[in-house]
């Protein structure tokens, strides 16, 4: 009566209605799938807890001028620097033709607030933290492995092979930022 | 087994990998080809169903881990910010929550399927034995991972537990000490809990497999208990019991989501809301209700019998209601397997088994007055099943006539 | 005969599966096990039960207003106030609001900043032992997951209905309760310690918390169109209750939302593999 158990047995049925059944089955199958992988997957993500302190704020009042401070962002160390004049004149009048980066001081802070520079701080060669000013441009120096920047936080000499990285800012008034 | 295979490499790269490491040969034969008899009925569905819980947990506790803090300080806190902060978190933690839950309701349906079918009868007494280890380590592991989220059952029920082992003579109080490494259930303790708990699924898995591979010796045994006679009584397992287990495993997700949506706390105890505290005790410690049954056993031992005091008593018996399950191949020596043809052992087994529910029971109500009582009754009962009543049942009872084989029975069922 | 097996046997698994969980529930209330709590209506009972956000923002009033005065709720972030399925305060809202606190913080000068919508609930109380100097001995406890640290027992059998009907809502039924549930003397024959106050649902009627809300005791902000709100201690007690059912849970909503999708998709997933199974099935005698 059931001798044979390999599926041939059926092939006297309508083989359209069973391939609908066993594709509508495997795609739903599939879909659940998915649909189960993505929360697993999604959950390596920033949580909810980190997000929220993706976009900081933060007050400028307290920085005296040719003082910087270094606060925290997305966990990375962020200087906040307000220049003297004497190192935004030195900055703007480097020659672009000099610069292994090229970026003009301008392109590095935000119109009418040129004395605020805002970079992370993490040397663009292999991430360790510049000393402040020092160097042999009187702007960072990286310890580490000798790269030099210069009052704007562009990169001058060393193995360094990009300037230091301005993060997203704005001013929401003269003295507070949002950063992120 | 390498008579059932039907391997052929299909290319010369399969042949080329068949010589070295015949893993789709092996995979043809174990995972499809291999002969089931067609007889099994939904219980069978469960051992699947129990692979899928092993997996669902891994998977789970491995995201969980991966935001968990196992310091007294945080743990707890940590514990919220995955139901609070982590994407998916709620839901998650809510699986693997609810999923001991429902991975010891199926470990239950499945070793009560086997205590009714007789599959723990030669030659299937190693597949059962492994199997008892296996749920014997699924107790430790959820007994652990219980403690991880540290609150007050999470503390209290670590505190218990482990005093079980201070009941041991001489050694009880130093091998307690190095169980919780200090003098109480403290950080250190939940430090290890911790790790062993993401360990031990790993030891549990290894043995599925070996579970999985004394299966597959002998084959499964079937409802009516007759051994496969010919390949008239049975199927390739791919298609016809993958699919089966496979929709058996949907049906079985229903109410575990019901559970992870709808009401995720309802299996767990308020208490555990509220942070440990060495300095209060709940008043009712309860464990999980699938400890429940061996937590009655513990408590019902309160009289000294010889030199043995009511503690050590306790202990004794729990952990000997939990072994005396690897000797049960050796107890009920009837040649019949499969209750369907005993009919004394059947009422036995069913009173076994509302005296089971009826252990359940008694463990999370307070030990006192009719209950204490009770709880001795059902106790002795659990002991007397084993040690008595299936002996003397192998001795006395007449079993009904045997069909000659799956194949005779299933087409007697078809024309009745 | 199978049939009528087959029927017993899943009667008493399912039996044990439904009984076991709900013997371990039984004990839940503790000490107060033997007093009765009325069950509340509240929004988010049930499986379609969600937050009522006027209610929601009632209850923080009162929680800012009266309880923060005294207890903690460390897991909640400023943040979560305007999260989706929560109160529903405008972002703009919860910075101010957040501003408003003042926040430790080491990296700071003074070690004290305005709050931002990603700090935490700030805690009343420095340390435990500052808590337990304040209040007479009794550390008042964190609010955080307070909703689902508490509940109420139900008699046999009832409280197996409560594994299908997804009752979940003990803790805020038991906390209502208790706010309600206070007596300026105690019944005749109670000896009530100095220091405490007699209250109907705690257990041993003894609580350190003296009567916290009184008629009138909270000026809600209405929102608009919003019908006027009874200024009582008994609807204060429900918003407040129902606010900490949100803190405790505050992603009920989307956890059931998903739910549903899930559910469904499992149904129709098991009709398919049930109609293929029994395909393949077909022919053979089994």
């Amino acid at each position: 009566m059931d001798g044979d158990h390999t599926l041939a047995t059926h092939a006297e049925k309508p083989a359209t209605r069973r391939d609908f059944l066993y594709v509508a089955t495997g795609a739903v199958a599939a879909v659940g799938g998915a649909a189960v992988a993505w929360p697993l997957i999604n959950q390596l993500n920033p949580d909810a807890s980190t997000l929220a302190l993706a976009t900081i704020e933060f007050n400028l009042s307290g920085i005296e001028e040719g003082q910087s401070v270094t606060i925290t962002w997305r966990g990375l160390p962020v200087f906040v620097r307000n220049r003297t004049q004497a190192e935004i004149d030195e900055a703007k009048a480097v020659p672009l033709s000099e610069l292994k980066d090229p970026e003009t001081d301008e392109e590095r802070t935000k119109p009418g607030h040129e004395q605020w520079l805002v970079m992370i701080a993490n040397c663009t060669h292999l991430g360790c933290v510049p000393v402040g000013e020092s160097g042999d441009f009187d702007g960072w120096f990286c310890p580490c492995h000798g790269s030099h920047y210069d009052t704007a936080g562009r990169i001058r000499r060393g193995p360094a092979p990009l300037n230091l990285v301005v993060p997203p800012y704005e001013f929401l008034s003269d003295t507070l930022i949002q950063i992120g | 087994m390498s008579e059932h295979s039907t391997y052929k490499p299909a290319n010369g790269v399969e042949k080329w990998i068949d010589d070295r490491l015949p893993i789709i040969r092996f995979s043809k034969e174990h995972l499809m080809d291999f002969p089931t008899p067609k007889n099994l009925n939904y219980w069978w569905t469960f051992g699947a169903i129990l692979a899928m819980c092993l997996g669902i947990q891994i998977v789970t506790g491995i995201i969980l881990a991966m935001h968990y803090t196992p310091n007294v300080a945080m743990a707890f806190d940590s514990v919220e910010h995955i139901r609070r902060n982590v994407n998916g978190g709620r839901v998650i933690q809510a699986v693997h929550a609810v999923g001991a839950s429902m991975f010891f309701a199926a470990v239950y349906i499945h070793i009560f399927r086997g205590l009714y079918f007789g599959s723990y009868k030669a030659p299937r007494e190693i597949l059962w034995i492994i199997g008892v280890f296996i749920f014997i380590l699924m107790m430790a592991t959820a007994f652990m991972g219980y403690v991880l989220p540290w609150g007050q059952m999470s503390f209290w029920g670590a505190t218990v537990i482990t005093n079980i082992f201070s009941a041991i003579p001489i050694v009880g109080d130093p091998i307690l000490q190095l169980l919780r490494g200090g003098f109480a259930v403290d950080n250190p303790t939940l430090n290890r809990f911790f790790s062993l708990h993401y360990l031990l699924p790993f030891v549990i898995a290894a043995l599925v497999v070996l579970h999985i591979w004394a299966l597959h010796v002998p084959g499964n045994n079937n409802p009516i208990g007759v051994e496969v006679k010919s390949s008239r009584d049975t199927v390739p397992f791919h298609p016809y019991y993958t699919m089966k287990d496979a929709f058996a495993m949907v049906v079985f997700l229903i109410p575990f989501a019901w559970f992870v949506f709808f009401a995720p706390d309802i299996l767990g105890h308020p208490d555990n809301y509220i942070q440990a505290n060495s300095q209060v005790t709940p008043t009712h410690i309860v464990p999980e209700w699938y400890l429940l049954p061996f937590y009655t056993i513990l408590r019902a031992i309160d009289f000294n019998v010889l030199f043995i005091d009511s503690k050590l008593g306790g202990v004794i018996a729990m952990g000997g209601a939990l072994l005396i399950l690897l000797v049960l191949p050796w107890l009920d020596r009837s040649p019949v397997r499969s209750g369907n043809f005993r009919p004394m052992f059947r009422w036995f087994y069913w009173l076994f088994v509302l005296n089971f529910i009826v252990l359940t029971y008694l463990g999370a109500q307070p030990a006192e007055g009719i209950y204490v009582l009770v709880a001795k009754f059902c106790v002795a009962y659990y002991f007397l099943y084993f040690i008595v009543i299936l002996p003397v049942l192998s001795r006395i009872e007449v079993p009904k006539p045997l069909p000659a084989s799956i194949s005779e029975s299933v087409l007697g069922k078809a024309h009745a | 005969m199978i049939k009528k097996k087959t029927i017993i046997a899943v009667l008493a698994l399912a039996g044990a599966l439904f009984a076991g969980p709900a013997f371990a529930q039984e004990e839940e209330a503790g000490g107060h096990g033997a007093v009765h709590i009325d069950k509340q209506s509240w929004t988010f009972a049930g499986i379609f039960g969600t937050y009522d956000e006027h209610q929601l923002q009632r209850g923080f009033q009162v929680f800012r207003e009266v309880c923060a005065n005294c207890h903690g709720a460390r897991l909640m972030a400023f943040r979560n106030l305007s999260e989706p399925g929560g109160p529903g305060f405008s972002e703009e809202q919860v910075k101010a609001l957040a501003a408003e606190y003042q926040i430790a913080d080491d990296t700071v000068d003074g070690g004290m900043r305005p709050g931002i919508p990603a700090d935490r609930w700030p805690s009343p109380f420095a340390s435990d032992q500052e808590a337990r100097d304040a209040n007479g001995g009794a550390i008042p406890p964190d609010f955080s997951v307070l909703a689902k640290a508490r509940g109420v027992t139900d008699a046999f059998p009832f409280w197996a209905f409560n594994y299908f009907t997804g009752y979940q809502e003990g803790g805020v039924d038991y906390i209502r309760a208790l706010l309600v549930g206070y007596h300026d003397e105690p019944p005749e024959g109670f000896e009530l310690p100095a220091g405490r106050f007699y209250n109907d649902y705690f257990p041993g009627h003894a609580i350190s918390m003296a009567p916290p809300l009184f008629d009138g005791a909270v000026d809600y902000v209405e929102a608009e169109g919003e019908a006027a709100v009874p200024e009582t201690v008994d609807q204060y007690a429900r918003d407040v209750s129902a606010f900490m059912m949100w803190m405790a849970e505050p992603h009920l909503v989307s956890r059931k939302e998903t739910g549903f999708r899930v559910l469904l998709f499992l149904v129709v997933f098991a009709g398919l593999m049930w109609a293929t199974k029994t395909r393949i099935w077909k022919g053979i005698e089994h």
